[in-house]
């Protein structure tokens, strides 16, 4: 691990070996380290919440306003790929829970796997998405950009109100994008993982970034839980 | 309490009520204010340092001061918070009878529609000691209908109604201004409220342009555009008859129960898959982009006749 | 050459000052204090700009047409003054500054938690600032600080959605700061240091953390959601695409009324710290004044309605937001009641950090008692709208929060520059200051009353009198603004060298030379006293 004082004052040697540790210098020991991270990332991901809430609340409330406009544009998304999305990232949660796992227990061979799979699952989950969202092209109901149903997706949309339609696709492509940035931050954040585990960064006792990482996976999981019912599960078609 | 220099006019009946509470408040905002900068003052100089090296003992509070005064301000701030409720609840609905005028505004003039027909900009006549009730919407952003010397005010939004009362207690011309930022002319969006004698005011309605009163004006609308075809008067038709529909409740297909109020009535033409009247269904045609906001207002003035045309004992429905 | 005439103007020991130099030891640095200072040269750049808006403003105003600019022009002026001042100076302020500098050193620790993401905080900030810089250079924006759609999203031609995303950046500076304070006190306080025995300024800045991190992430989403439909012609908050504008406004203040709290929080902090030292009192009243930062924190989340009390909601939900808005002001008055105790039997001193202090506390009464006018939904119906509530605001956030900010800065400059000011300048300057500012808002207080509106480029006549004693007023502020920028700047060259403790204040930043080293301390202290300890202090000042 590179030192984190940059260049002027001596490193002394209690702070060199604690950087060799993974100690940072402003911490007295690896417990409050470790501790400081976990509330961090619980903080972090309480603002994530609220940023998150909000959409999810601009959203509710034209929901309850138009609900056959939101209904009409539930029906245009398709289940199954959604629900094979929802299996994906869930598996990947599982393989995250496990990478940590390994982490704890030392095993850098299974922590570096299950890292790989955690990817390859939230890769899975983008591609479905990137398709998905060409999708929503071919059929034109893209709003502002691409924005002209016709045919049954028209008879669909249009006992509601094409208008708030339009505004479902809005809430559609604003909530499912965020999401998917998240998502697209969280790969970054995992090859990273991948990287220093393979260099042997993480052991029994200094494991962190592997858990905040966890954590923040976990969330964006949770995310899209919400998100999948709430947009492709609306109306009594099931 | 007329007559200060600082204030503006009391031409309204709420005025008074409303500058009283002012007072009242301003009177707690000097007390408090007086008293802690004299308390602070008085401190600072009895217990100004005297010598270098003095040391203070320490005093860590003192429960029973804490829960006076945490008490005393709450209890003044429920007063405050009692009356002025109250006073905003009294003077939230009109008294009955009051006159019926609509109010549009756009980017940056105010449209004036008496319901005898007559229209105005930037000017709002109206008769001395008369409610007066104002129906207001926006063609396009945000505005806000503020008569500093009535103290109302309310925001006049696209796509929806709001309203606002008052009943002038003097003659003259009063600023009429528009309190919410509205864009490059925001500034300029002022007119002026006119208050005249009774007659006086009917004579002012009299002169000028005569244009057709807005029922009446609402009822050409209403048989031009279709309307009449399907909302017939007898019940028969494919579409609910209007009479003694306005003010009362409806209840929709989804087994909900609505009010028929200015809202219901301008979504019902804009938007009329929204809500569907029970034993009815969703043929309506939608009419946006067809109506100005002008003829919609036409065509409620209408239909607030038509809701008074059967003879039912209920007292029109508050909102 | 005989060391006796050697000038005593050279550092002889190492600081975090001194410690390195080059500008990659400025912007790559993870100093916490390093870091407080480039926030502390940015908001001032900030300052300085928000504030030219401000007086070309009040000249325009002299004259009922307007005096300088196009109306067009001078709606660009108010809203551009109202997001820098608010987003780039009051809200990281004291807590980008001062808590930057200070809740480390007076934990007793290091660094804070996180020094990388306060260092990214920083950069945040400044990339933030530079769209909001570019949509002012590149043609202005005229929707007011406060965004109102349809106006902003449908109407204006204007560069919102570069300043949308300088705010929307911003923001994030925001919510790093606050995460890495709350983390910070949590778990790194030295040993001994219960919260109960922490200074009243770091239950401060943990109030303010709790409404940054749970507030800015509300206004980004919005933020985000406004720069979409202005960007792309959707109908979020648009009644003519189908949108709901009241949404927007909910949205809108959920966040920006906490907001205000976290501009005003802080200087109560400072404003406690600077009372007990210049009393050498404890604060009466410390656990309440702790908690009641707390409780202001809470229920700022409970009032945002009282900004749309006319907007025709309904009056039921216009009743429970009076309500709540009237309950919020209870810990306030709380905290000024228990300030105004602790002078009761002090020994009190009053230099420049004092008389800011002691400005604090009148001007903040007096905004605060203005704010019962707004909570009254009779009365606010009348002001809403007009230049009452500009008065009321800025007694709150330049009568209160930027005198708590100039009176920490006075108080902690020798800390942070080892340089000790004129206290002649410094007084002078603050009763300048204080002046200057009643003179400025004051009539504006009457102006709403009478019914002038706010953001109105030309006015009728009537109204001149009280804009010129407003305008004239502003430029004695503003003078007053300047004084210090000049003292301050020639102290840290030609100041006499500060020692450790020159106030003779309790609290472990003073126990460090003035300024600091890089690490803080040489060893972690234990703490043993509670805060304030000033009756068991030995010794009169100094070290």
């Amino acid at each position: 691990m590179r030192t984190r004082r940059k260049r002027g004052l001596a490193v002394t040697e209690l702070e060199t070996h604690a950087a060799h540790t993974g100690l940072a210098h402003q911490f007295q020991n690896l417990d409050q380290q470790q501790d400081a991270d976990t509330l961090g990332i619980w903080v972090f991901l309480v603002t994530e919440i609220m940023f998150f809430g909000g959409v999810f609340a601009a959203y509710a409330i034209y929901r309850g306003f138009y609900f056959a406009a939101f209904e009409g544009g539930s029906h245009i998304l398709d289940v199954r790929l959604g629900a094979f999305n929802t299996v994906a990232l869930l598996g990947s949660s599982l393989t995250m829970a496990l990478s940590v796992r390994s982490a704890q227990s030392g095993n850098r061979r299974a922590l570096v796997l299950f890292l790989i799979l955690t990817m390859i699952l939230g890769g899975v989950f983008l591609g479905v998405k990137a398709y998905e969202y060409d999708q929503k092209f071919v059929e034109h109901v893209v709003p502002s950009l691409d924005w002209a149903p016709e045919g049954a997706v028209l008879a669909r949309l249009a006992p509601g109100g094409l208008e708030h339609a339009e505004l479902y696709f809005i809430f559609y492509f604003a909530m499912t994008g965020l999401h998917a940035l998240h998502m697209i931050i969280g790969m970054g954040l995992l090859l990273w993982l991948v990287l220093r585990s393979r260099k042997g960064s993480f052991t029994p006792s200094y494991f962190a970034p592997v858990e905040v990482v966890g954590l923040y996976w976990h969330f964006v999981d949770i995310v899209w839980i919400f998100l999948f019912p709430l947009l492709y599960l609306i109306g009594g078609r099931y | 309490m007329q007559g200060l220099p600082f204030q503006p006019e009391q031409a309204s009946t709420i005025a008074r009520s409303v500058d009283n509470l002012h007072f009242f408040i301003t009177a707690v905002t000097l007390f408090f204010t007086f008293l802690i900068f004299s308390i602070i003052f008085y401190f600072m100089i009895k217990y100004r340092r005297r010598s270098p090296g003095e040391r203070p003992k320490a005093i860590e509070g003192s429960l029973p001061l804490e829960i006076l005064w945490t008490a005393i301000p709450t209890l003044i701030v429920a007063v405050i918070f009692v009356w002025g409720s109250s006073l905003y609840f009294q003077n939230a609905e009109p008294p009955a009878g009051a006159m019926e005028i609509f109010v549009t505004g756009k980017q940056w003039m105010w449209k004036v529609e008496h319901p005898e027909g007559q229209r105005e900009i930037n000017e709002l006549h109206v008769p001395l000691g008369r409610p007066v009730k104002l129906t207001m919407t926006s063609e396009d952003i945000i505005h806000d209908f503020f008569v500093p010397a009535f103290r109302v005010k309310k925001d006049v939004l696209p796509g929806r109604y709001t309203s606002l009362w008052f009943q002038p207690t003097k003659l003259g011309t009063f600023h009429l201004f528009c309190a919410q930022y509205c864009g490059a002319f925001h500034a300029g969006m002022i007119g002026s409220v006119i208050v005249l004698e009774p007659d006086a005011y009917e004579r002012w309605l009299a002169g000028g342009v005569q244009g057709e009163s807005m029922e009446a004006a609402g009822q050409k609308i209403f048989q031009q555009s279709g309307c009449s075809t399907c909302h017939l008067g007898d019940g028969t038709g494919p579409a609910p008859s209007l009479l003694g529909v306005y003010g009362q409740p409806v209840r929709l297909t989804n087994g909900q129960t609505v009010t028929a109020d200015d809202a219901y009535v301008r979504e019902s033409i804009l938007n009329p898959g929204a809500k569907i009247v029970q034993g009815y269904a969703p043929i309506m045609p939608s009419f946006q982009g067809q109506l100005t906001e002008e003829q919609i207002n036409s065509l409620i003035a209408y239909i607030r006749l038509l809701g008074k045309e059967q003879a039912k004992p209920k007292e029109e429905g508050k909102k | 050459m005989s060391t006796a005439t050697l000038e005593p103007r050279v550092y002889v020991q190492r600081n975090y000052l001194n410690a390195d130099y080059g500008w990659r030891s400025w912007l790559f640095t993870l100093d916490h204090k390093r870091i407080a200072l480039l926030y502390l040269v940015s908001v001032t750049f900030f300052f300085v700009i928000g504030g030219s808006f401000a007086v070309l403003m009040r000249i325009h105003l002299v004259e009922p047409q307007g005096a300088l600019v196009q109306p067009e022009t001078y709606n660009k002026l108010f809203t551009l003054h109202g997001i820098v001042m608010i987003f780039f100076f009051l809200i990281p302020s004291i807590p980008a500054v001062l808590g930057n500098f200070l809740v480390p050193l007076m934990i007793g620790a290091r660094d804070l938690a996180f020094p990388r993401l306060n260092l990214l905080s920083w950069y945040i900030y400044m990339v933030g600032g530079m769209f909001t810089l570019y949509s002012a250079i590149a043609g202005g924006v005229d929707v007011g600080w406060t965004f109102y759609t349809p106006y902003s999203s449908t109407y204006s031609n204007t560069q919102v959605t570069a300043v949308a995303i300088g705010v929307f950046i911003t923001g994030f500076s925001s919510i790093l700061t606050g995460l890495n304070f709350i983390v910070t006190i949590h778990k790194m306080r030295a040993p001994g240091l219960t919260w109960f025995r922490m200074p009243l300024f770091l239950w401060a800045m943990y109030a303010t953390s709790i409404i940054m991190v749970l507030g800015t992430p509300v206004l980004a989403i919005t933020i985000f959601l406004l720069a979409l439909e202005h960007l792309f012609h959707v109908g979020i908050f648009s009644p003519a695409l189908g949108g709901d504008p009241l949404l927007f406004q909910h949205l809108f203040w959920f966040y920006s009324h906490p907001a205000v709290y976290i501009m005003i929080l802080p200087a109560m902090g400072v404003v406690s710290e600077i009372i007990a030292c210049f009393a050498r009192k404890r604060i009466f009243g410390y656990k309440v004044v702790g908690f009641s930062s707390v409780a202001i924190a809470v229920l700022g989340f409970l009032v945002w309605g009282h900004h749309m009390f006319v907007t025709g909601q309904s009056v039921y939900a216009g009743l429970i937001f009076s309500f709540l808005s009237f309950m919020v002001a209870i810990p306030s008055a709380i905290k000024v009641f228990n300030w105004t105790s602790t002078l009761y039997k002090g020994s009190i001193s009053y230099e420049a950090p004092m008389l800011y202090a002691m400005g604090f506390i009148g001007l903040f009464t007096m905004g605060g008692l203005t704010g019962l006018f707004l909570a009254s939904l009779a009365t606010d119906v009348h002001l809403n709208g007009t230049y009452f509530i500009v008065a009321h605001f800025h007694y709150i956030m330049v009568g209160g929060a930027v005198m708590g900010y100039l009176g920490g800065i006075h108080f902690w400059w020798p800390k942070i520059s080892g340089r000790k000011y004129p206290n002649g300048w410094a007084a002078l300057a603050a009763a300048i200051i204080f002046v200057g500012f009643n003179l400025t808002f004051f009539p504006q207080f009457l102006l709403g009353y009478l019914g002038m509106p706010r953001r109105y480029a030309f006015y009728p006549a009537e109204f001149q009198v009280l804009n010129v004693m407003s305008s004239a007023g502003a430029t004695v502020l503003g003078v007053g603004y300047l004084i210090p920028l000049v003292y301050l700047i020639w102290s840290m060259r030609y100041g006499p060298i500060a020692e450790s403790n020159p106030w003779g204040a309790t609290g472990l930043e003073w126990q460090t030379p003035s300024p600091p080293p890089t690490e803080n301390f040489a060893e972690i202290p234990v703490v043993t006293e509670e805060a304030y300890a000033y009756a068991e202090k030995k010794g009169a000042g100094g070290d």
